[in-house]
């Protein structure tokens, strides 16, 4: 196994991709407890849809770097389904729907009458960790680093918004404005995410190490720390099984998200038996 | 002295005209004042209005800059997993909010209201693990965590067995006799508040139908 991980780390790409995976998977659990307990699960899924509809139109139009045209646009699209889920006529689930299977057709239609359904729309689609290059893993450093660090600055008042919106704002916090910020860097984590992970997978990892994390233990803190062990976990163990055994990173990291998932269920089980 | 004073103060959901009806109210430090009326009378309209959660009402509602709030049973996740003591901590927030971390006095006065509330012992526990009695004193010392001066509790006692909703108003009696804290309730449970409220408002479709002590208020009647 040792000699297996030195061979897997003598490639750039795996390095860059070890770099990056981890720090998106660190910042999407952190970020996915509180995505989880607001109910806000799907957001993540929606916001992936606009990021392939955005880079896959931007790369069709020949932007050599799409990451920053589609860094801004899926933060503004986070905070309008915020606004339209709240609006009362449309329903969080319902906007979400229709954002992201919009998005997803215009970047479909965009690209076949452009370049065609080629190579680059499969790995945005399924994620390949071929996809770094050297200036997406300085941006996703930066972006990670804000992310961990607005975490920790707002790590309390997330909490209070988040366990009850309504004695935040009675307590003088402006609650809109941290579900917007939660909003916004979760659009910045699946943007910088998606192109190892891929648009059908990448909200798997902010889901599924707060489920997982949410069976066992029964503090927000635990449930934060766990998330984050549990979701670095799984991405090393995912991409170490994708280099042995030649499968898609995403989908293995996905998996190995839930085996964990389902040992923490049973263990869960035989505790309460 | 007033602590809360509302002055001719009307409301408006976009969707229903006049949920309240030129209200006025005054409410007295170290008073327990509670307001009672049917299902959709306007009393839980009236609590968000003076708590700064519903926006764009005329007159005007006087109150202090901090105040202790306890919302309905429902609009708290029954699973959530917080512990005990994170609950608690979270009513200091308001009190330094630009501070990244809680405060050394913050902590040390969470952990006196939670003696003083008899859930020292148990603050490790998931707040989603404890009866309903339980996490109703939990909520209450959030409440007192975020000041001891005045605490609005929004039908505390919904859904709770009878022994222990008697138990929270003996809590909240001990708490206004003991500390001076003035507590303005809402209830639909008319008989157990006339016993423990020192002033009665009810409200009838968003307008004061009553208001004064509860040995001139008819259960039912035409007051």
């Amino acid at each position: 196994m040792v000699q297996t991980v030195i061979e897997m780390m003598s490639h750039t790409f795996i390095q860059r991709a070890v770099l990056v995976g981890s720090l998106v998977s660190l910042c999407a659990a952190l970020l996915g407890v509180t995505l989880v307990l607001k109910r806000y699960s799907m957001i993540g899924d929606g916001l992936s849809h606009v990021g392939f509809g955005v880079l896959t139109i931007a790369t069709a139009l020949g932007a050599t770097s799409p990451l920053y045209i589609a860094i801004p646009i899926v933060a503004i699209s986070a905070i309008v389904l915020l606004k339209t889920g709240n609006n009362g006529k449309i329903k969080s689930d319902s906007s979400i729907a229709l954002i992201s299977s919009s998005a997803l057709a215009a970047g479909v239609a965009v690209t076949s009458i452009t370049t065609g359904m080629n190579t680059d729309v499969c790995n945005f689609m399924f994620g390949s960790i071929l996809a770094m290059n050297e200036g997406d893993v300085y941006l996703s450093l930066v972006i990670s680093i804000i992310v961990t660090i607005l975490f920790i600055i707002y790590y309390r008042k997330l909490f209070l918004v988040t366990f009850d919106e309504n004695f935040a704002i009675a307590s003088g916090l402006k609650a809109k404005r941290y579900t917007s910020l939660i909003a916004v860097l979760t659009a910045l984590v699946i943007v910088i995410g998606m192109r190892m992970m891929g648009v059908m997978l990448i909200s798997s990892i902010i889901i599924f190490p707060a489920l997982t994390s949410m069976l066992v233990f029964k503090s927000y803190k635990k449930v934060v720390i766990s998330s984050a062990i549990i979701s670095v976990i799984s991405f090393l163990i995912g991409i170490y099984l994708s280099y042995l055994y030649n499968i898609s990173t995403g989908a293995t990291i996905v998996l190995v998200n839930l085996t964990i998932f389902v040992l923490f269920y049973i263990i869960e089980k035989i505790k309460n038996y | 002295m007033n602590l809360i004073q509302i002055k001719d103060l009307s409301f408006d959901y976009p969707t229903k005209k006049e949920t309240l009806k030129h209200i006025n109210i005054d409410v007295n430090q170290g008073t327990f004042t509670c307001i009672v009326g049917e299902n959709g009378s306007g009393k839980s309209t009236l609590v968000k209005c003076i708590l700064g959660l519903n926006k764009g009402y005329t007159g005007e509602i006087i109150k202090p800059e901090r105040v202790g709030y306890l919302p309905q049973k429902s609009d708290i996740q029954s699973n959530f997993p917080a512990s005990i003591e994170e609950v608690v901590m979270s009513g200091t927030i308001g009190n330094n909010i630009n501070s990244i971390f809680y405060k050394k006095e913050d902590k040390e006065n969470a952990k006196k209201i939670m003696q003083e509330l008899e859930i020292y012992n148990i603050r490790k526990k998931c707040f989603a693990d404890l009866s309903g009695g339980q996490q109703q004193r939990v909520l209450i010392a959030r409440a007192l965590c975020a000041t001891k001066k005045i605490i609005i509790l929004d039908e505390p006692t919904n859904g709770l067995d009878p022994t222990i909703a008697i138990q929270i108003y003996k809590l909240l009696d001990t708490l206004k006799k003991n500390d001076n804290i003035t507590i303005l309730m809402v209830s639909h449970d008319v008989e157990r508040a006339l016993k423990y409220a020192d002033n009665v408002i009810e409200l009838v479709n968003g307008e004061i139908s009553f208001s004064g002590k509860p040995s001139d208020y008819k259960i039912g009647g035409d007051n």
